[in-house]
């Protein structure tokens, strides 16, 4: 997950429980989708419990990022590319 | 497909967590010379901290095998690149039920989530997916999660 660095991201949530994390992105934004653990977002491969919420937002990816001593992070990382795939899987 | 591609050694992946609850390095090695006497290959994955006080520890690596980054190693279980018979997941916090979780859906290996530290209980209630639980609370003194594994004797299975 080292790319997560490299990345021009907002941070949305930070150091949040996993459940904080999906309940917000369940509840802030309209459009999401649900993906299983390991499942890949840009290089990231995601953590957490089944099923992992992953925001939409226009052009914008909303997901969570998990490290061993700082909890979850909700990222929004602009990605015009990465949001049409995610759209695609869910129909 | 499991730790290693050339026997048929079962190996083991151990998941550390943060280390800032001190029983976990002490934990880890135990297990590691538990695992290791049992015929079992021990890879431990964690981050730079946790993989640095197991390796300093143990400098001529007695006790230790191959020691990975956390992220790589849940990359390449989830590319199917690699996987493990057993896999042992050090829960202290939220962070880590997610990382047991993320391995109970990536990885075949049979899960234990080995649970510690003050709030215990609280990381045990969160846990609700296949595993044995091991736990107990344990923050400075081994002895109480090391008596809770003993009784599950992991390397027997």
């Amino acid at each position: 997950m080292g790319c997560v660095e490299s990345m021009n991201y907002e941070i949305v949530l930070r150091d949040a429980t996993f459940k904080e994390s999906r309940d917000y992105i369940k509840t802030s934004f309209r459009e999401f989708i649900d993906v299983q653990p390991g499942f890949k977002i840009f290089d990231v491969h995601v953590i957490g419990l089944p099923p992992i919420a992953i925001g939409l937002e226009g052009d914008f990816v909303i997901f969570p990022y998990t490290k061993p001593c700082h909890g979850t992070f909700l990222l929004r990382v602009e990605d015009q590319n990465e949001a049409a795939r995610l759209r695609a899987l869910k129909k | 497909m499991t730790g290693e591609s050339t026997t048929s050694q079962k190996s083991a992946l151990l998941v550390l967590g943060c280390p800032q609850v001190p029983v976990q390095t002490s934990i880890a090695l135990y297990l590691i010379n538990r695992l290791k006497k049992a015929g079992i290959l021990p890879v431990v994955a964690g981050n730079k901290a946790a993989n640095t006080l197991l390796v300093v520890a143990d400098t001529d690596r007695h006790y230790l095998g191959e020691v990975m980054d956390l992220d790589r190693a849940v990359a390449l279980i989830s590319d199917k690149k690699r996987d493990f018979d057993l896999c042992f997941v050090f829960i202290h916090n939220d962070a880590g039920v997610s990382y047991a979780a993320t391995m109970g859906a990536i990885s075949k290996a049979k899960l234990y989530a080995l649970v510690y530290g003050e709030h215990y209980d609280d990381q045990v209630k969160k846990i609700d997916f296949s595993c044995t639980t091991i736990a107990a609370k344990a923050v400075h003194n081994p002895l109480p999660l090391k008596k809770a594994l003993d009784e599950v004797k992991p390397w027997d299975a």
